[in-house]
């Protein structure tokens, strides 16, 4: 009796190992990113052409670092941090490698953000990021109920008040900055400066904190807050603008006086990426302008794709050209690479905003 | 005696080892190495030197200190007021229903339990919000002229704490009155006592360690929670678990964030002790 359990048991546990052990023989290729950055559609194509499992984990900025830093750079074979966070990671944590540029075909990036995420995602002499994705965040209104807003400090404003959310992210306090005068990216290397800057700026907020309805979190939930009607005047990407004027045309995306805040979304290999060559297959794949014109449908931003313009929809041009008239597009402020311990500095202003009564 | 031989210990051993590797491996090592970081400060990119500054950023910076204060206060506030709201329901359950009911009455309790936090607490996000039911229906009423607010705020943090809590002060304490023997209470009353005084001479000090254990509970896991907090309260949801998420994962100072962990385990377990002296109750008697 004792004999037949020990072999049954034994049975069970070479059965569970080969279960275990059988996933790892299909390809399968990790990317850690944003949502609408890789919709189903699109994956559905990839493994159809490729036979590689593509699995997706959407997440932001910092849950990008905190993961990869709690994995020193493992479980994931492609991420999607924005250009201006890559640098200081890297060098604080060693979480990427960095980028083979033969292995990706230039002629379908759009070559000026190419080079220029190439130029501010570069340590140590390599280079850690190709651009996908890119947007601004600047100013969701109500033109009806809050056109008096157009620039973030008008957020503050008596005739808004209580109809108000932004972030209490570090986009927050360089928007207030720009728009009160300063110009932080200036004073990036200069700790004196803009520890003096952002504590011009903590002033502004806690004053203004009364006019807040809530400090939003998710792009769903200030969605969700416009479009009830319960906050006419936001700080916000410009995707949620034009997502919400699809569905009332009173609200749409402003580009505040001061300039948007550019942003743009990369490419990067994580350390111990276990699948480079399916990360490179997909990056080539999703670079194709109808595949980023897709892309662009689902996530409401335009990519770095040369060429995709032709295949968005005319809705979304039609928006992106109403919120951004040509000397606007000229006034976008774009991130430059954020340098270490300045996100110090910026984290005590957040926490005393926060708790400011 | 036969248990002192030395195969029974290893038997008993044997049994335990799941559960000591759980402690070990699950409870133990995270500590101790969350206390290692803790004890670390970032010097330049990549090098670490060992600091008590962490600690120290604690008690001088006054905004986290005021956190936690305000934090454990609002927690002892909701555990207050469970228990005053859960008393009454768990002598109802445990006295006065019998059979069936008293099994479905306890079983309505558990409903809500059995959908996750996040949507008992977007529940709460449909039913406060401006645009939400109560605002409506009180428009519809004619009761106000305009819609109300009823979330972003603090009574709407402890609102939602209290619900969330509500089963855990139940069990502990329909438990304890449920071992209660009718006849005391009868006796109390054939002793010349009112409600008041067999309520006060006879059933409370019998519910005590239900009291105790069941407040130990809904204190700690209020203190503990994250969710609720965050998405009632809104721009003024200062909470302290709040404060550790954010410096982990936004600001990825892991060695500030374990300094408040720590930190967090052992104030909270300081206040549980006073808790315990001043109810005079003994810990192995309040949780056996």
């Amino acid at each position: 009796m004792k004999k037949t359990m020990t072999k049954t048991a034994l049975c069970a546990l070479a059965a569970s190992l080969t279960f275990a052990a059988l996933p790892a023989q299909a390809e399968t290729l990790r990317i850690l990113t944003w949502g609408g950055y890789a919709p189903d559609n699109v994956v559905e194509m990839f493994e159809q052409q490729t036979g590689i499992d593509v699995e997706v984990t959407k997440s932001n900025n910092e849950g990008m670092i905190s993961k990869l830093r709690a994995t020193r750079g493992g479980g994931f074979d492609l991420v999607q941090p924005s250009q201006d966070r890559i640098v200081s990671a890297q060098a604080d944590f060693n979480i990427y490698k960095p980028i083979d540029l033969s292995k990706i075909d230039a002629s379908q990036m759009i070559g000026s953000m190419l080079d220029a995420t190439k130029k501010s995602t570069t340590f140590e002499g390599a280079v850690y990021g190709v651009p996908h994705v890119w947007g601004t965040s600047g100013l969701v209104v109500n033109r009806d109920k809050a056109g008096s807003v157009k620039d973030y400090t008008d957020l503050c404003n008596a005739d808004v008040a209580g109809k108000v959310s932004y972030r209490l992210k570090r986009p927050t306090l360089i928007g207030f900055a720009f728009a009160m005068g300063e110009d932080p990216f200036a004073a990036y290397g200069d700790v004196a400066k803009y520890t003096q800057i952002m504590d011009k700026v903590e002033k502004k907020l806690i004053s203004c904190k009364a006019n807040v309805k809530t400090y939003w979190e998710g792009g769903d939930a200030l969605i969700n807050l416009v479009r009830s009607g319960e906050v006419n005047a936001a700080m916000a990407w410009d995707a949620a603008g034009w997502k919400l004027n699809n569905e009332n045309k009173a609200i749409t995306f402003v580009s505040p006086k001061s300039g948007a805040l550019g942003w743009i979304d990369t490419f990067a290999i994580p350390r111990k990426a276990d699948n480079e060559a399916a990360a490179y297959q997909w990056i080539n794949f999703v670079m194709q302008p109808k595949i980023a014109a897709m892309i662009t449908e689902a996530a409401g931003n335009f990519t770095a794709s040369q060429g995709a313009d032709a295949y968005v929809n005319d809705t979304l041009k039609a928006q992106y050209q109403e919120s951004f008239p040509p000397a606007d597009v000229d006034n976008i402020k774009w991130y430059p690479p954020v340098p270490a311990g300045l996100e110090e500095i910026e984290g005590k202003v957040l926490d005393r905003v926060k708790a400011a009564g | 005696m036969s248990l002192r031989t030395p195969k029974l210990r290893l038997g008993l051993l044997l049994l335990l080892t799941p559960m000591l590797l759980w402690l070990l491996l699950l409870i133990i090592l995270p500590h101790v190495n969350m206390a290692i970081i803790s004890l670390s400060e970032r010097v330049s990119a990549g090098e670490y030197a060992f600091s008590l500054s962490n600690y120290a950023e604690f008690f001088t910076e006054s905004l986290y200190w005021n956190t936690f204060l305000r934090t454990a206060t609002m927690s002892i506030l909701v555990t207050f007021l469970t228990l005053i709201i859960a008393f009454p329901v768990s002598y109802y359950i445990a006295k006065m229903l019998r059979g069936r009911t008293k099994g479905l009455v306890f079983a309505l309790c558990l409903i809500p339990f059995w959908v996750s936090e996040l949507v008992r607490t977007y529940g709460w996000m449909i039913l406060l919000r401006e645009t939400g039911v109560v605002s409506s229906s009180l428009q519809w009423l004619g009761l106000t002229d305009g819609p109300i607010e009823f979330l972003y705020n603090d009574a709407a943090i402890i609102v939602g704490l209290v619900y969330t809590s509500m089963l855990f002060m139940v069990v502990p304490l329909t438990t304890t009155l449920d071992s209660l023997d009718d006849s005391y209470i009868e006796a109390g009353y054939d002793l010349g006592g009112n409600g008041f005084t067999v309520m006060r001479e006879v059933v409370i000090p019998h519910a005590m360690p239900g009291i105790v254990s069941g407040c130990i509970v809904v204190f700690m896991l209020t203190l503990g929670n994250y969710l609720t907090p965050a998405l009632l309260g809104g721009k003024d949801s200062l909470w302290f678990t709040e404060q550790i998420f954010t410096q982990f994962i936004t600001r990825f100072n892991w060695e500030q964030g374990s300094a408040f962990g720590i930190l967090l385990l052992f104030l909270s377990s300081f206040i549980v002790w006073l808790g315990l002296k001043l109810s005079r109750q003994s810990f192995t008697r309040v949780m056996s």
